[in-house]
């Protein structure tokens, strides 16, 4: 290969624009990262003075009356979320795993365009189809469809993370899989799935993280309550819609209250992405090829 | 999948019970409209080395992974004819492929371990039949890691990744891994290709030793190799077998022309 001579002049020129569009991504990623930063700032100003023992022990307080929790929505938000993981996570990679193995299949291809179009779903929308099927014919609302509702919103993202997850793992391990005599299946559950594990607990945690700040699948299905309930069948309290209901109340207690609740909810999302991190970390630490 | 063609089926002469052996019969392989075998009718003496030479992309790769039915999982796949393994048709339709390929062991180019510790490895074959006790299991991973000269190396880091072994000791370690199901047939696709001169050394050495016990055949593009560890060749050209024989006779008087060119280097 010969390699042409550049004029001095278009080298200078090549190196300043260079510099520009380097210095121009640099700012589009401060950028990117602003509202977080400035998010939290302001979160941690509002918030971070009401956030005590009693925040996570003590139940609300009626208005007039200062101080008060949200051990209620707390729970109710954990209890969601367990319901939603408790739906979301089989079927989802269950559905991956398959998704993954029968790439070709033309019900793969059914499934995998539904999970996108699911994926791509208003939030509200699976509220609507939680209520449609669970709070209508019963006649209240209850923690089931609140976490019926997530759990749904969940699958896809499930689904879709797992087959990634499954589809790096090497051929080459399946093949010495099924050389021992290991059926097809249960080279899927105990080489592809176990060696994609890491990657799917990640995707699972971003899912989890994901959902549990939704508020607008919520509104008609968990509802929300001011008293203490852990009652699958009852309305239950969550923490977005703790704050939904405190922000827009005319109470500066509990605007505090709202403040504080979301600065525990981004703590916990928070806090469930640097454990999908670490497992992540690990995972190229520990295994691969 | 493939179909199996009872009417097609032509073994010739009666079914030999005898472990290790393997007997093709006019077997022909096609990858959807592409053969990649054709009447391939090879005989494989049971406790002997066979080494299958050839270019790349003659189909040796594809016999041997008939062999053991690998190939059942490439969608679009047929065959015709017939493959004995100890005079067992093993496409016929009531054969077990579980079974089959416990009793036909494989080992890859590519060495590749599961990326479980040493000891999980070796027990994965034994642990698909039911529950073995703790002591049994101990006893058949010794065993399998002695055949393959690793004990000694590995005993005392059972529990750590495969994946911290040297590239050599990985491959040995899929060997012993394929010798905990107990085959009684071992094959062995270009297995050194990727390693070094001594730890190829190491495998030959195991080689010889292990086919006191069961029959081997090995797909090597070096045919030093193939005239070091096998007792017999087979050249592939084309998805045929051209040439068949003991290995000092192919290597010092080939029948065939094209056998001579290949082994002289004057193709391939
Ligand atoms: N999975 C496959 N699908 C389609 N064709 C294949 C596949 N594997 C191998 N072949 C073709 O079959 C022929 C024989 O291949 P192979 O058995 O791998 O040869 P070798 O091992 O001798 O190099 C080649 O032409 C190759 O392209
Ligand atoms: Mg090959």
């Amino acid at each position: 290969m010969t390699v042409r001579a550049v004029s001095p002049r278009s080298l200078r020129r090549r190196r300043a624009l260079n510099l520009v569009m380097s210095g121009l991504m640099g700012l589009a990623a401060v950028l990117a990262t602003l509202p977080l930063i400035l998010l939290l700032g302001h979160l941690l100003r509002e918030g971070a003075s009401s956030i005590d023992l009693a925040f996570f022990t003590r139940m609300p307080k009626p208005v007039g009356e200062s101080g008060g929790g949200m051990a209620n929505a707390i729970v109710g938000t954990l209890i969601l979320v367990g319901i939603a993981g408790a739906i979301g996570l089989p079927v989802g990679i269950g559905a991956g795993l398959y998704l993954a193995e029968q790439r070709r299949a033309r019900l793969a291809t059914g499934v995998r365009f539904l999970s996108d179009v699911l994926n791509g779903l208003p939030s509200i929308v699976m509220g609507i189809f939680a209520w449609h099927f669970l709070v209508r014919p019963v006649g209240h609302f209850s923690a089931l469809a609140g976490g019926v509702a997530l759990g749904a919103m969940m699958i896809p993202l499930v689904t879709r993370a797992t087959e990634e997850m499954v589809l790096t793992v090497p051929t080459s391990l399946r093949e010495a899989a099924l050389a021992l005599g290991y059926p097809r299946w249960r080279t899927s559950v105990s080489i592809v799935l176990r060696t994609a594990l890491p990657g799917i607990v990640t995707a699972a945690l971003v899912a989890v993280a994901r959902i549990a700040g939704e508020t607008a699948p919520l509104l008609f299905t968990a509802f929300g309550n001011h008293y203490w309930s852990v009652a699958l069948d009852q309305p239950i309290a969550s923490l977005p819609h703790q704050i939904y209901t405190y922000a827009k109340s005319p109470y500066d207690d509990w605007h505090r209250l709202a403040w504080a609740a979301a600065l525990v909810l981004i703590g916990l999302v928070l806090a469930i992405s640097l454990v999908a991190r670490f497992v992540t970390r690990s995972r190229h630490g520990g295994v691969g090829d | 999948m493939t179909a199996t063609r009872p009417d097609r089926a032509t073994p010739t002469g009666e079914a030999r019970e005898v472990p290790g052996l393997v007997e093709s019969r006019g077997f022909n392989f096609w990858y959807g409209p592409k053969q990649a075998l054709k009447e391939i009718s090879l005989t494989i003496r049971p406790r002997s080395v066979t080494a299958l030479i050839g270019p790349s992309g003659c189909g040796k790769s594809t016999f041997l992974r008939s062999l053991n039915r690998l190939n059942d999982i490439i969608p679009e796949t047929r065959h015709t004819g017939s493959i004995r393994v100890g005079g067992e048709d093993i496409y016929a339709p009531r054969v077990d492929v579980v079974n089959l390929r416990q009793r036909v062991g494989m080992v890859f180019q590519r060495w590749n371990p599961f990326p479980r510790s040493i000891f999980d490895n070796v027990a994965y074959g034994p642990r698909l039949n039911g529950r073995p006790s703790r002591a049994d299991l101990d006893a058949i991973v010794e065993s399998a890691l002695r055949r393959t000269a690793l004990w000694d190396e590995v005993k005392d880091r059972l529990r750590q990744s495969a994946l911290s072994l040297s590239g050599g000791q990985q491959q040995r370690l899929c060997i012993a891994r394929a010798l905990a199901n107990r085959p009684e047939v071992l094959l062995l696709d270009e297995p050194c290709s990727a390693l070094d001169p001594i730890a190829t050394q190491k495998i030959e050495e195991l080689l010889f030793q292990l086919k006191s016990e069961l029959t081997i055949v090995i797909v090597t593009h070096n045919l030093q190799q193939a005239a070091r560890v096998s007792d017999e060749t087979a050249f592939f050209f084309l998805g045929e077998v051209i040439e068949h024989d003991v290995t000092a006779r192919i290597f010092t008087s080939p029948k065939v022309g094209r056998t001579e060119d290949y082994i002289t280097g004057r193709f391939g």
